[in-house]
């Protein structure tokens, strides 16, 4: 018995599935009370300690706030190296530390426009392809 | 401190490296007796005991004070990631100076896995998508500094080098070797732009001290002046929290300025008045934003510091005399106490070729996962 590979995200809860209408987005967490963002999603506000607080899809384009590349495999890592591995600032005041598809340190520059990516980081022991969330440069955007 | 005066009454160290053939409570044990023979304190001469480890397991400390035969006393372990030993510091001068105890043991020992640090802290989902590596975060810091601080690959090689040239006199460092800008800026790059000369070891090794509420037989009485421990408040991206998100320009102090500053007015001190320095350099990156945060330099100022030499045994205001983390390797819950045992070798004259002449105030400061800061100062 063979079944087909299935796609899982490797935790609940921290950005939009393939298929979703909305695209790629993350899912943070927004404080009805003080209105900032947090990522992941909790119930209670890091800012203000208020616990009424939505989740919000964001994220889809950012830029390039920092960033480094991973040389060599850190302990439990699944996925290729190198890889790229950054801090990216998104509209909504939110500054998020990601890892990035590029990882040719001629093409990351501070201020890079980038893009969410939902998609395939590693096959599981299950036979399932586990889902992670990536920025991507966006040439699209310009800039 | 507020309450009593605080006297370091004796300090022992083990050295930092690689022991294959002792384990941990030993590595603790050779630091205790060192620390205990110094200060003269044998069994019922100490009403505490405070015990700074990491990676040891349950009940750490009681192992080591049991296998003396020093145990009765209440022992308590202390985590604090890389600030357990300034943690349990912490504990120990303000059971002495409120008058708790006459006399307390401190203690932190460690023996490190080897490679990258694997931590507990991470759920397992954030090692397996990559969200990890302690040296690609150091790097990020390091990047930071660098767009933000004007500070070059040149800037954290030299960091390395003075640090490797203090350690070669150091013989309870790790590496006692000399090492060329060129050996650090052409050796392996780890996470851009730090080599793998930038960055510390894991290791193991263990630091004990005596407080007490009198001086010990060695002089001249070193006293502790302020031991402070804060956390992180959100909101960086880049803590040592290592959170998955912060706050775009709305960033709060990093638990090592709340830390610095709570220290300098218990100890109505300044940066302006030290005269010897040891400072977390778990990368050179790090030493250089430990001196922004602790306001040896104005903020942005860390490049021009490094490039004028100030932290060098010549400068200013010698920074890290014993080699750092970088010379000695770190043992977490072992290096804040092995900066406290530096630098009452520093305030004592006794520093031999590490010597600063004539330093009468010490800061040491470590900071890590949790986030925990620690901030110590000391006088002769």
């Amino acid at each position: 018995m063979t079944r087909a590979m299935a796609q899982v995200p490797i935790h609940p809860g921290l950005f939009t599935l393939p298929g979703d209408p909305r695209g790629p987005h993350l899912l943070a967490g927004r404080c009805v009370a003080c209105g900032k963002h947090h990522f992941p999603a909790g119930d209670t506000c890091p800012y203000c300690s208020a616990a009424d607080c939505r989740v919000e899809a964001i994220g889809t384009r950012g830029t390039l706030y920092l960033h480094t590349v991973v040389n060599a495999r850190p302990p439990g890592y699944r996925g290729p190296l190198p890889y790229g591995f950054g801090v990216v600032d998104l509209k909504e005041g939110l500054r998020v530390v990601s890892r990035l598809t590029e990882s040719d340190l001629a093409t990351l520059r501070p201020g890079l426009p980038l893009a969410l990516e939902v998609a395939p980081l590693y096959v599981d022991d299950a036979g399932d392809e586990v889902l992670s969330f990536a920025y991507r440069p966006d040439p699209g955007a310009g800039g | 401190m507020s309450g009593r005066s605080v006297h370091v009454a004796g300090v022992g160290m083990h050295p930092f490296g690689r022991f294959d053939e002792r384990d941990v409570t030993q590595l603790g044990q050779a630091a205790v007796r060192a620390a205990l023979d110094e200060a003269g304190v044998g069994r019922g001469g100490f009403q505490a005991a405070f015990c700074g480890t990491v990676y040891t397991g349950v009940a750490a400390g009681h192992k080591v004070l049991g296998g003396l035969g020093l145990s009765g006393v209440p022992i308590v372990n202390v985590e604090a990631g890389c600030a357990s030993g300034g943690a349990a510091l912490g504990l120990g001068a303000a059971a002495v100076a409120s008058g708790q105890h006459d006399t307390v043991l401190v203690f932190g020992m460690e023996k490190m896995p080897r490679g990258i640090i694997r931590s507990s802290f991470f759920p397992p989902w954030c090692e397996e998508a990559g969200y990890s590596p302690a040296p690609a975060y150091f790097a990020l810091r390091a990047r930071r500094l660098m767009q933000e601080s004007g500070v070059t690959r040149e800037h954290l090689a030299r960091v390395s080098v003075k640090n490797h040239a203090h350690g070669v006199h150091n013989p309870y460092a790790m590496y006692r070797k000399p090492f060329t800008m060129e050996m650090v800026l052409g050796a392996q790059m780890v996470c851009d732009p730090l080599t793998l000369f930038m960055l510390c070891s894991p290791n193991e090794g263990a630091a004990a001290v005596v407080l007490s509420a009198r001086p010990g037989p060695v002089g001249p009485p070193v006293l502790v002046r302020a031991a402070v421990l804060r956390s992180h408040v959100p909101g960086s991206a880049l803590g040592e929290h290592t959170p998955m998100s912060g706050l775009i320009g709305d960033e709060p102090p990093s638990p090592t300025e709340t830390a610095a500053r709570a220290a300098y007015e218990l100890a109505g001190v300044g940066p302006d008045d030290l005269d010897v320095v040891e400072l977390q350099d778990t990368d050179s990156g790090r030493e250089i934003l430990s001196i922004e945060e602790l306001g040896l330099c104005e903020r942005g100022g860390g490049g021009r510091f490094v490039a004028d030499g100030v932290g060098e045994m010549t400068g200013k205001l010698p920074v890290n005399p014993s080699g750092g983390l970088l010379s000695k390797g770190e043992p977490l819950g072992a290096s804040a106490l092995g900066q406290i045992v530096e630098l009452v070798w520093q305030l004592r004259g006794t520093a031999d070729r590490r010597q600063v002449d004539g330093a009468r105030v010490a800061l040491g400061h470590t900071v890590g996962r949790g986030a925990n800061a620690s901030v110590v100062v000391l006088t002769r």
